[in-house]
């Protein structure tokens, strides 16, 4: 039976074929069948989680509370220097100069994300706006939160910062951040499961000197990563603790 | 800065719940919370500042070394009730999750309002410590809060 890996629906779209590539480098390295599956949302991605089907996991740091505290995962790496911080931003003609600007009743545009979603809430709150006085509309991506402000079908948008910051710059000039998160803790991590925590030792080996190898370094650039990080239990848990501070 | 600050200056004798007290100059004057930014800080089971991030040492005033090490409740500032921070220990030391409003008193004796959220971290189901994060708050919270705090005094 092989492993089975999956990577958070997060993912950047132009980095899917880099997950692949990372299986077939993780599969060599470990010398051992990983099957790699992707999912459309994050419902059904954890549901998979939730029935046993996962071994290895790229997760974003919402799920990972569940998947360690619950799941008995296990955090192995981070990706280096990648945070994840949110922006909320309005079209360009927006009157809206500051969060204290919006009003109830906005349309407020966002993805299944939990952690962009998460953020973006939090820093609506000064200006008393919660799910209960605003009018909210998921969508499956940013470039599809940056059409709805376009065509002023959003007053706001939540975005992953780096999910804006690679929109093009036609696009991001019709747009505006009104708030940047500065959170700097919060970020995806490559997590564990108990089936596969007799392989942690090789495996957090050679993730952290996967930026040495020539291969390993096209493969971390076709995923967007600068290579990994280790990541101790207790840096696992204060994130989670942090996270849990961030869930009403 | 909140319409209502005078700016005045006056020397308040602050008085801790464990018997210690300090004599600290207060400052009317609010410095505005920063936008996007979460205010970090875990301490001990006992309340000692066990870490503090970056944004916890610009807006608190002092330095990381001053704060590491210290008790939580040299933030504490005199127009808050004790009652709040009664509740706030109350909550967490039976293991749940605390949030409130809080006026923060800074090294240099201005002040800053926060949202808090304090949980108790455990470790292999013991207390090791509470992770206390403040984001900020909006001006009809911070109203209501002076309100009710004026009557808790």
């Amino acid at each position: 039976m092989p492993f089975n890996f999956t990577v958070s629906p997060d993912f950047a779209p132009d980095h899917m074929s880099g997950w692949f590539y990372f299986n077939t480098w993780l599969q060599r390295k470990l010398g051992t069948d990983i099957h790699l599956e992707l999912y459309d949302g994050f419902d059904s991605q954890r549901a998979d989680i939730r029935a046993g089907k996962i071994d290895l996991i790229y997760a974003n740091p919402y799920d990972a509370s569940m998947l360690v505290r619950e799941m008995g995962f296990k955090a192995v790496a981070r990706p280096a220097g990648k945070r994840d911080e949110a922006v909320i931003v309005v079209p360009a003609d927006s009157a809206v100069q500051q969060v204290e600007d919006l009003a109830e009743g906005i349309r407020i545009a966002t993805t299944a994300d939990p952690d962009v979603h998460t953020i973006g809430m939090i820093m609506l709150e000064p200006a008393d706006l919660d799910a209960g006085n605003t009018e909210q509309r998921e969508y499956d991506s940013y470039i599809l939160i940056a059409k709805a402000l376009m065509r002023g079908q959003a007053d706001a948008g939540f975005f992953l910062k780096q999910g804006y910051d690679e929109l093009s710059d036609l696009i991001k000039k019709q747009m505006r951040v009104i708030v940047s998160s500065q959170i700097s803790v919060v970020h995806h991590a490559l997590l564990v499961g108990p089936s596969m925590q007799d392989r942690f030792g090789e495996l957090s080996e050679a993730l952290i000197s996967m930026k040495e190898d020539e291969k390993g370094l096209g493969v971390l650039e076709s995923m967007g990563l600068q290579g990994w990080e280790s990541m101790s239990v207790e840096q696992t848990e204060f994130m989670i603790d942090l996270i849990d501070t961030l869930i009403d | 800065m909140s319409e209502q600050d005078t700016g005045s200056v006056s020397d308040v004798l602050i008085k801790y719940y464990d018997g210690t007290e300090r004599t600290a100059t207060i400052v009317d004057e609010e410095v505005p919370y920063p936008d996007g930014k979460l205010i970090v800080s875990r301490t001990d089971p006992q309340g000692i500042i066990t870490h503090a991030n970056q944004a916890f040492v610009d807006m608190s005033a002092y330095t990381r070394e001053e704060l590491i090490g210290t008790n939580h409740y040299i933030l504490r500032h005199p127009d808050m009730p004790a009652v709040a921070f009664q509740g706030l220990w109350e909550t967490i030391e039976s293991g749940k999750k605390w949030q409130g409003y809080v006026k923060n008193l800074r090294k240099d004796g201005k002040y800053y309002w926060v949202k808090a959220t304090v949980i108790p971290n455990i470790r292999n189901g013991k207390l090791v410590g509470y992770t206390s994060v403040r984001r900020k708050p909006s001006r009809s919270k911070i109203r209501e809060s002076e309100a009710l705090y004026e009557t808790l005094k």
